[in-house]
């Protein structure tokens, strides 16, 4: 019996969502992913050259079931782009291999001939549970 | 007790209605080649979650971790 009003963490968490365009939440931080899964999420958006914020949802377990509770997914990593799910690491690695990831991230695919330097990630990944 | 690989197999296939699942893996790793007609017109996401749903509350637990690829049945040829 969760009170669905006056959820800090899912709130923290929903705002995080609709604040980042591109936003996945991981095990670990993109520097040091703590699963496999992660890790292969982490270096297909990298190899893309995408700019996205990180969560590691590891620190505090409230903000996986929350998560998961938010997004109907049960697994972790899950990426969102402009505020939806668009999956975990076999659809974004599906996703990657027939090129539509790049679409969706708006991005160019990286076989093109002059494709500018990818851009640094963005700085520091999200904390939620600092939030609190 | 962990899951079997014979385990999953069935259960998806119970639960899928007309699928076949492709199923490997070491007892707590585990790849599912899913096809049925059900995830026809489906995006990807609503079809991982059909999946999802067999395994409930076990999945990340009992089962750590379930790696999904669906596929739609070829189209029956029209002549």
């Amino acid at each position: 019996m969760t009170d669905q009003t006056g959820n800090p963490m899912r709130e923290a968490i929903q705002e995080a969502i609709s604040e980042n365009p591109v936003i996945l939440f991981m095990k670990g931080n993109p520097d040091a992913p703590a699963c496999g899964f992660s890790a292969r999420t982490v270096a297909i958006l990298q190899s893309l050259g995408a700019r996205f914020a990180a969560v590691d949802i590891l620190p505090d377990p409230r903000i996986r079931q929350e998560l998961s509770a938010l997004s109907n997914w049960p697994t972790i990593p899950q990426l969102f782009v402009n505020g939806e799910l668009v999956g975990g690491c076999d659809i974004v690695s599906e996703m990657y291999q027939s090129g539509e990831l790049a679409q969706t991230l708006g991005l160019e695919n990286p076989e093109g001939p002059d494709e500018p330097e990818a851009e640094p990630v963005d700085g520091a990944p999200l904390t939620i549970e600092n939030r609190l | 007790m962990s899951a079997t690989t014979d385990e999953i197999k069935q259960r998806i296939e119970a639960g899928i209605p007309g699928s076949e699942a492709s199923v490997t893996g070491d007892g707590h790793h585990f790849n599912a080649i899913v096809t049925s007609p059900a995830f026809a017109g489906l995006p990807r996401i609503a079809q991982h979650r059909l999946v999802h749903e067999v395994f409930g509350a076990e999945l990340g637990d009992r089962i750590h971790a379930l790696s999904i690829q669906t596929r739609t049945p070829p189209t029956q040829e029209v002549s």
